[in-house]
């Protein structure tokens, strides 16, 4: 496949490649033996004869097959169509001028390859190699855009066919990228994979109105529809933090009241709101150190200010847009002084970082990620802490969006240094982390054999790092804690760990930093962290 | 051929290459403020850099001062312009070819300066020809440091283009160009040491070429075909390598600087004016949540919600 894998991409007769599971990177005991190695689900018959399944036989997003040639030869012009406008100011200004130099500067040298864990956990599999993907656009861009495109592009840019073949694996191609721009950072030049992974998105979805599901119909659409991607509407959820306002009375013998759109507060805090419905302890344990702290603050219950998600961080620019300021209107609305993301990676990144040139005026309201406020509290000595309390093997997962895309490092470990006795680091760590795997909406989809995929090739190298970095004891019997300060990679977690029974074969529970800082509250009851909630 | 044409060719690569700088670093300044794209390490962070961190670890921070270290950035570009760290550590196998094909060509570039000098010197009258003082040194000089960048930059080629033809990594993304460069910059090299080792008074002829390329000249005669071929060579690479990918040896600031360092907050509103312009682009993307079709502005695709709007009119 590797020698001819730009002439193969077009070609419809037989998948462009397969990922076999004896080629995968191996991962450490109990994992290693022929017994653990888990079964693909096969795609059944009705899912091949109904979508575009011949790219590694998976399904990321699921392309309906055109009915027609006519169909397909209309799906090739709407991509060329929105391939122009990707390289056009009024389209595309947001990204024009780092996709144009990404576009033409690339040397080739692949240095790329071996920082994507994705590549290296398929066993070095040539379609997954972070540069692939740009070169198959690259080679379209110069013979479709550039003038003389036609005549000397094969020359020197490489071969290239289009047909809707092409087009179909390219855009499942960009699904088979976390959008981690672990490639960027090692890149001589500064050509950065991920960023043309990203505009390959924006051009189907923008274009082409071609997604995956879960990130736009049941993601940014339904958050602007009903207020969350959850679903939940405004009074959906009140009732539920009222319910987890008891459940932390109960818990911690501390009473909370979590407030709701008062005026002037000091910090709008907006919390992913799967947490609410997946990780209500999380919601429960801001709510108390929050009001331990003596800080005003807030909820807003206005249309998607009560969801932190920003999907169209990985797919739409104006998905992308129409949150951001959603989210800073009803900031401004209140009058308060920051916006305050909680424990989400992409929601900080999207709203505190790329919104940053969306927002003008007064909607450009100060935006912090929770790690620095939680850092000022716990390291001023506001709270009354116990460590002892947290006397177990604890590690600390690293989110993409806060680390090397916010340069959010050291708040969340000099709050493990204090609180946790047994804490450690992954390997690498930091700006240099590998992602979960479930980054890029990976995490919230699982339609046909996408979680196989998932945990099978994009979240192997993070299990590998999470079982070395409790090696010195995997035994189901020792508890330790997988610190994971993101909705989006804590999704991740509890379907990979669950899928590799980790917590029955080497007793890891994955969760938050801020339980993490109740467990240890002086304030509140022991136990606050429950190991049953692996 | 004709002294007069080899000259006209040399000023018309030396002019391609000026203006092929020029005009592509306008169109990239030209292009729109983009939306923040930092990756960190970013170097100017200061003591932050050494690990990644940025001034948004700051509680408040858009009420602090905000502190760009020059230095910082010094300390990552140097090492890597001079010496390719980012390859030293990530492709370790690809840099035994990589620097020494570029490190090669800085000394060529420093060597050419150095003939400058010398021409420059020998136009005010000084005796080029004598061994001892400051001229004896320029001379030893320019010839050491010329052949140690002809030959590195020869290596390198080879390297490079062995690599390109053997390597399974390499072999899908290479492409006739990329075999022509490297023979391309080969052959210039060769031509290089051919007059350095093979012909007599090699940097004499060179400097004497380069003299009357300053004097305008036209009429000098290169002295001897292994010169002319050489000059030709050289003249044409001048010229060829801004227009191709390889245009990475000035774009790359703007990779750095505007893209992955470019952490400037608009907390200030610095910003404003340009984003207003932008938000009043029309836009035409045609997917259904957006169905612009050239109509509306992107202030309005922004701030508009289709699916509001479809569950109220139900």
């Amino acid at each position: 496949m590797s020698k001819n894998i730009f002439k193969n991409f077009s070609d419809p007769s037989k998948p462009l490649g397969h990922v076999d599971p004896k080629d995968l990177m191996p991962l450490p005991a109990p994992y290693d033996t022929d017994e653990a190695r888990k079964v693909w689900k096969e795609l059944n018959g009705s899912a091949r004869e109904k979508f575009e399944t011949n790219l590694d036989d998976t399904i990321g997003i699921g392309i309906p097959k055109p009915e027609s040639k006519e169909e397909e030869q209309e799906l090739v012009r709407k991509f060329l169509s929105g391939l122009e406008k990707l390289f056009t100011k009024e389209n595309n200004w947001t990204f024009l001028q780092p996709l144009t130099l990404s576009m033409e500067h690339c040397a080739k040298c692949q240095t790329c390859s071996d920082a994507c864990h994705i590549y290296e956990a398929s066993g070095r599999n040539e379609m997954y190699r972070p540069s692939c993907r740009s070169e198959v656009l690259r080679r379209i861009y110069f013979k479709y855009l550039k003038p003389g495109g036609k005549f000397f592009s094969k020359w020197q840019h490489g071969a290239i066919e289009l047909n809707w073949t092409t087009v179909a694996r390219l855009a499942e191609l960009s699904y088979r990228c976390n959008l981690c721009r672990r490639c960027a950072q090692t890149c001589p030049i500064g050509v950065d994979n991920g960023l043309i992974g990203h505009e390959i998105r924006k051009l189907f979805s923008q274009e082409m109105g071609i997604s995956a599901k879960e990130i736009h119909e049941d993601g940014s659409a339904l958050q602007l529809k009903v207020g969350s991607s959850t679903g939940m509407n405004d009074l959906v959820v009140k009732d539920n933090i009222d319910f987890i306002d008891e459940d932390m009375e109960d818990m911690t013998g501390i009473k909370v009241e979590t407030p709701w759109d008062k005026a002037d507060a000091d910090v709008l805090l907006i919390h992913n709101a799967g947490e609410i419905l997946a990780w209500p302890e999380n919601p429960g344990a801001f709510a108390i150190i929050l009001e331990a702290a003596g800080i005003k603050w807030t909820l807003s219950s206005e249309l998607a200010a009560y969801d932190g998600i920003n999907y169209g961080l990985w797919y739409d620019d104006a998905q992308l847009a129409r949150v951001a300021i959603k989210h800073a209107q009803a900031a401004k609305n209140l009058g308060v002084k920051k916006i305050v993301i909680g424990e989400c990676g992409h929601a900080n990144k999207a709203l505190t970082v790329i919104a940053d040139r969306v927002l003008t005026g007064d909607l450009n309201v100060p935006r912090e990620n929770a790690m620095t406020l939680l850092d000022d509290i716990v390291t001023s000595g506001r709270l009354k802490l116990d460590p002892s309390r947290n006397d177990f093997p604890v590690t600390l997962h690293d989110p993409c969006n806060m680390v090397r895309l916010q340069g959010v490092v050291e708040p969340q470990r000099r709050i493990l240094r204090k609180i946790c006795p047994q804490f450690r680091e992954m390997y690498p760590h930091g700006v240099d982390n590998y992602c979960c795997g479930g980054g890029s909406g990976f995490a919230i989809m699982s339609r046909h054999n996408f979680t196989d995929w998932r945990f099978n090739v994009a979240g192997r190298k993070k299990m590998q790092q999470i079982l070395d970095a409790f090696s010195d004891d995997l035994s189901p019997e020792t508890k330790k804690y997988l610190c994971a300060p993101c909705s989006n990679c804590k999704g991740q977690f509890r379907d990979m760990l669950s899928y590799y029974d980790a917590w029955e074969k080497c007793g890891i529970l994955y969760g938050g930093l801020v339980e993490l800082i109740v467990n240890c509250m002086e304030d509140a009851k022991p136990g606050f962290i429950e190991w049953e909630w692996h | 051929m004709s002294p007069t044409i080899l000259h006209l060719i040399s000023y018309a690569c030396v002019v391609v290459l000026i203006l092929a700088m020029v005009i592509k670093s306008k169109k990239i300044l030209s292009f729109p403020l983009h939306l923040r794209w930092e990756l960190y390490p970013v170097a100017h962070e200061g003591k932050k850099a050494s690990y990644g961190g940025s001034f948004m670890e700051e509680v408040d921070w858009w009420t602090k001062p905000r502190h760009s270290s020059m230095i910082g950035e010094l300390k990552v570009m140097i090492p890597e312009i001079l010496f390719l760290k980012a390859l030293w550590e990530s492709n370790r196998s690809h840099w035994v070819s990589s620097f020494p094909f570029h490190f090669g060509l800085y000394l060529l570039v420093f060597t050419i300066v150095l003939f400058i000098v010398g021409a420059v010197m020998a136009m005010a009258g000084v005796d080029m020809a004598a061994e001892a003082g400051f001229t004896g040194v320029l001379n030893s000089a320019t010839g050491i440091i010329g052949v140690a960048g002809l030959i590195l930059t020869a290596l390198g080629s080879i390297g490079l283009l062995l690599r390109r033809l053997t390597d399974r990594e390499y072999a899908p993304y290479t492409t006739g160009a990329d075999i022509f460069n490297l023979v391309f910059f080969l052959a210039a090299m060769l031509a290089g040491l051919y007059v350095a080792f093979l012909t007599e008074s090699g940097i004499a002829a060179t400097r004497g070429y380069i003299q009357s390329l300053i004097t305008f000249d036209l009429g000098a005669q290169a002295a001897g075909t292994p010169v002319v071929v050489m000059v030709l060579l050289f003249s044409l690479l001048t010229a060829y390598v801004p227009l191709t990918h390889m245009s990475h040896f000035f774009t790359k600031y703007f990779m750095y600087h505007h893209v992955r360092w470019d952490d400037s907050p608009n907390n200030d509103g610095k910003a404003d004016e340009k984003i207003m312009e932008y938000l009043n682009y029309k836009v035409s993307w045609d997917a259904p949540h957006i169905n612009s079709k050239g109509k509306k502005t992107w202030a309005e695709v922004a701030t508009e919600n289709p699916f509001q709007e479809k569950e109220e009119t139900k």
